[in-house]
C-alpha cells in the first residue's frame, strides 16, 4: 500500500550509509596523512570535502521530497527529521577531516617531537562511534545508539590525556610550541567528531522513541 | 501520562466538557456499529474524528444530534450528555438540533435565495421581523466569512454559487439559529484547495464561539485544524488525544499503522 514510500525510505538509508562511509574514510585518511606527514594526501582530503557536501545536499533533497510527497507523520516523520539533522553533523565531521588535513600541511615541515599514539587512538574511537551511530540508525537499534553516547566519555578522557601531554611539551620545548598548539587543535577536532557522533546517536534515539507505544 | 489509552480517552474531565459520552453502543438491527464509546468533547475546541471508511465515525457524529433517530432499526444505549443533560433521555430532538447544528459533505443549499436560506431556521423558530432577520442574515454570513462576497446578491438563488461558497452558505445557515455545537461531516471533501482552506480558517475562527466536531478523511486537515483527534476503527474508539500528540507519538499500534498509511 505504501510501497513507493518504503522504497524512498530505503534509498534514504542507502544514501546515509554512503555518506557515513565517505566521512569515515575521510577521517581515516586524514589521520594517516597526519601520521605520515603526507602533504599530497592531506590536500586530496581537503579537495574531497566538496563531495561530502554534495552528498549532504543529495540527502537533504531526498528528505524534502519525502516531506512534500508523503506528508509523513509519527515514526516516519521522526525518521526523516532525524536524517536531516544527522547529515548536518556528518557534514561537520567531514569538515573536521579537512581541518585536520590543513594542519597536516602546516605540521609537515619538522618531524613530530611528541608521541602521537594517543591521537591515533582517539581517531579510532571517534570513527567507531560514528560507524556505530549510523548503523544504529540504519538498523533502528536503540541499544547501540545509547552505547555510542556512553562511549563519548572514552574520547573525552583521551582528549584530556593528549592535551596534558601537549602542555608538557609546550612548557619543556618552547621551540616546538607552535606545532604543539596545532596538534592540540587536531586533538580538539577529534574530540568534536566524537561529539557529532553523539549527536547522531541522540537523533537515532529521537527517531526510534515511540514514547511507550502499546504494541497489540 | 496516563497508564492506558482508555484513561487518556476520558482524562480531560477537568477541562470544560461540552459533550460527554459514556459507554455508547449503537446497533443497526443486529449489527453493532459502535462499541462502548466513551469520550469527552471539550467546549470551544475542534475535535476531529478520523478512521477508515465504515469505522463508525460518521455514525458517531450523527448520534451527537440524534440524526440516527430518523433511521429505522437503529437502537442506542449508553449515555450522551450535552452540558450534563442526557440528549436521548432528557431532551427533545428538535431542541437538541437547535443547539447542535450540522454541516454535510455535499453543500446542500435550499433552492431559494441566499437570504432565505440563512433566514430559514430563524423563521421556523418564529422570528418574523424583517429588521431582525436582516441582522441575523448579515451576522451569520459574516461569521461564515462570506458576507463580502454575497452582500450584493442576497436575493439571488443560492444554487448559482460555487461549491465553496455554497458550503460556507450552509455553515451560515447552521449558525443562523445560534447553535452551541457545530458538527461537520467531511465538509471539504467536495471542495477545491482554496475553498478548503477558507473553511478550515473559518472553523478556526468559529471555535471561539462554538464547539466543533469534524469528520475528515484528510489527516493533514485534522492536523491543521483539530485540537483533539479521535481515531475510530471497526466501531471502536481506539485513541483520543491532543492532535499533535496523536500524530507524533501515537500510543496504539493500530493508530500508528493507520496514520502512516499502512492500512485504510
Amino acid at each position: 500500500m505504501r510501497s513507493k514510500f518504503d522504497e524512498q525510505l530505503k534509498s534514504l538509508n542507502e544514501e546515509m550509509i554512503r555518506m557515513s562511509s565517505m566521512i569515515e574514510n575521510a577521517i581515516k585518511e586524514a589521520i594517516e596523512a597526519l601520521l605520515k606527514q603526507d602533504v599530497t594526501k592531506a590536500r586530496q582530503i581537503m579537495e574531497n570535502d566538496d563531495y561530502i557536501d554534495q552528498e549532504q545536499k543529495r540527502i537533504e533533497n531526498i528528505c524534502f521530497q519525502l516531506l512534500i510527497q508523503q506528508q509523513p507523520v509519527a515514526k516516519d516523520l521522526r525518521n526523516i527529521t532525524a536524517a536531516m539533522k544527522m547529515v548536518t553533523d556528518m557534514e561537520r565531521i567531514g569538515d573536521h577531516a579537512a581541518d585536520i588535513s590543513e594542519l597536516t600541511v602546516v605540521l609537515s615541515d619538522v618531524p613530530y617531537q611528541v608521541k602521537i599514539d594517543n591521537i591515533k587512538d582517539m581517531a579510532k574511537e571517534s570513527i567507531d562511534m560514528l560507524k556505530q551511530a549510523v548503523t544504529a540508525y540504519v538498523d533502528s537499534d536503540m541499544k547501540m545508539a545509547r552505547e555510542v553516547i556512553e562511549h563519548d566519555d572514552v574520547v573525552d578522557e583521551l582528549f584530556c590525556k593528549v592535551k596534558s601531554d601537549l602542555i608538557d611539551v609546550m612548557q619543556n620545548n618552547t621551540a616546538y610550541e607552535e606545532h604543539a598548539a596545532d596538534l592540540l587543535m587536531v586533538n580538539k577536532y577529534l574530540e568534536r567528531i566524537g561529539d557529532h557522533a553523539t549527536n547522531i546517536a541522540e537523533w537515532v534515539i529521537f527517531s526510534l522513541d515511540d514514547k511507550g507505544i502499546k504494541k497489540s | 501520562m496516563s497508564d492506558t489509552i482508555l484513561d487518556i480517552n476520558k482524562d480531560n474531565k477537568e477541562e470544560n466538557v461540552k459533550l460527554e459520552v459514556n459507554n455508547l453502543n449503537l446497533f443497526y438491527g443486529q449489527f453493532q456499529a459502535l462499541h462502548n464509546i466513551s469520550m469527552n468533547i471539550k467546549a470551544n475546541k475542534i475535535t476531529a474524528l478520523i478512521g477508515p471508511s465504515g469505522c463508525g465515525k460518521s455514525t458517531f457524529l450523527k448520534t451527537l444530534n440524534r440524526m440516527n433517530d430518523l433511521e429505522e432499526n437503529v437502537s442506542i444505549n449508553g449515555e450522551l450528555k450535552l452540558d450534563n443533560t442526557d440528549i436521548y433521555k432528557e431532551m427533545d430532538a428538535l431542541e437538541l438540533r437547535k443547539r447542535v447544528g450540522m454541516v454535510f459533505q455535499q453543500p446542500n443549499p435550499f433552492p431559494k435565495t441566499i437570504y432565505d436560506n440563512v433566514a430559514y431556521g430563524p423563521r421556523i423558530n418564529g422570528i418574523k421581523k424583517k429588521a431582525q432577520l436582516d441582522e441575523i442574515v448579515e451576522r451569520s454570513l459574516r461569521q461564515a466569512a462570506i458576507w463580502d462576497e454575497l452582500k450584493d446578491r442576497l436575493h439571488k438563488s443560492a444554487l448559482g454559487l460555487s461549491g465553496g461558497q455554497q458550503q460556507r452558505l450552509c455553515i451560515a445557515r447552521t449558525l443562523a439559529v445560534e447553535p452551541e455545537v457545530v458538527l461537520m461531516d467531511e465538509p471539504t471533501s467536495a471542495l477545491d484547495p482554496i475553498s478548503t482552506s477558507k473553511i478550515e480558517e473559518l472553523a478556526n475562527e468559529l471555535k471561539k464561539k462554538y464547539t466543533i466536531v469534524i469528520v475528515t478523511h484528510n489527516m493533514q486537515q485534522a492536523l491543521r485544524v483539530a485540537d483533539d483527534t479521535a481515531f475510530f476503527l471497526l466501531g471502536e474508539l481506539i485513541e483520543f488525544r491532543d492532535t499533535k500528540k496523536l500524530f507524533s507519538y501515537p500510543m496504539d499500534k493500530r493508530t500508528e499503522d493507520y496514520i502512516t498509511g499502512r492500512f485504510g
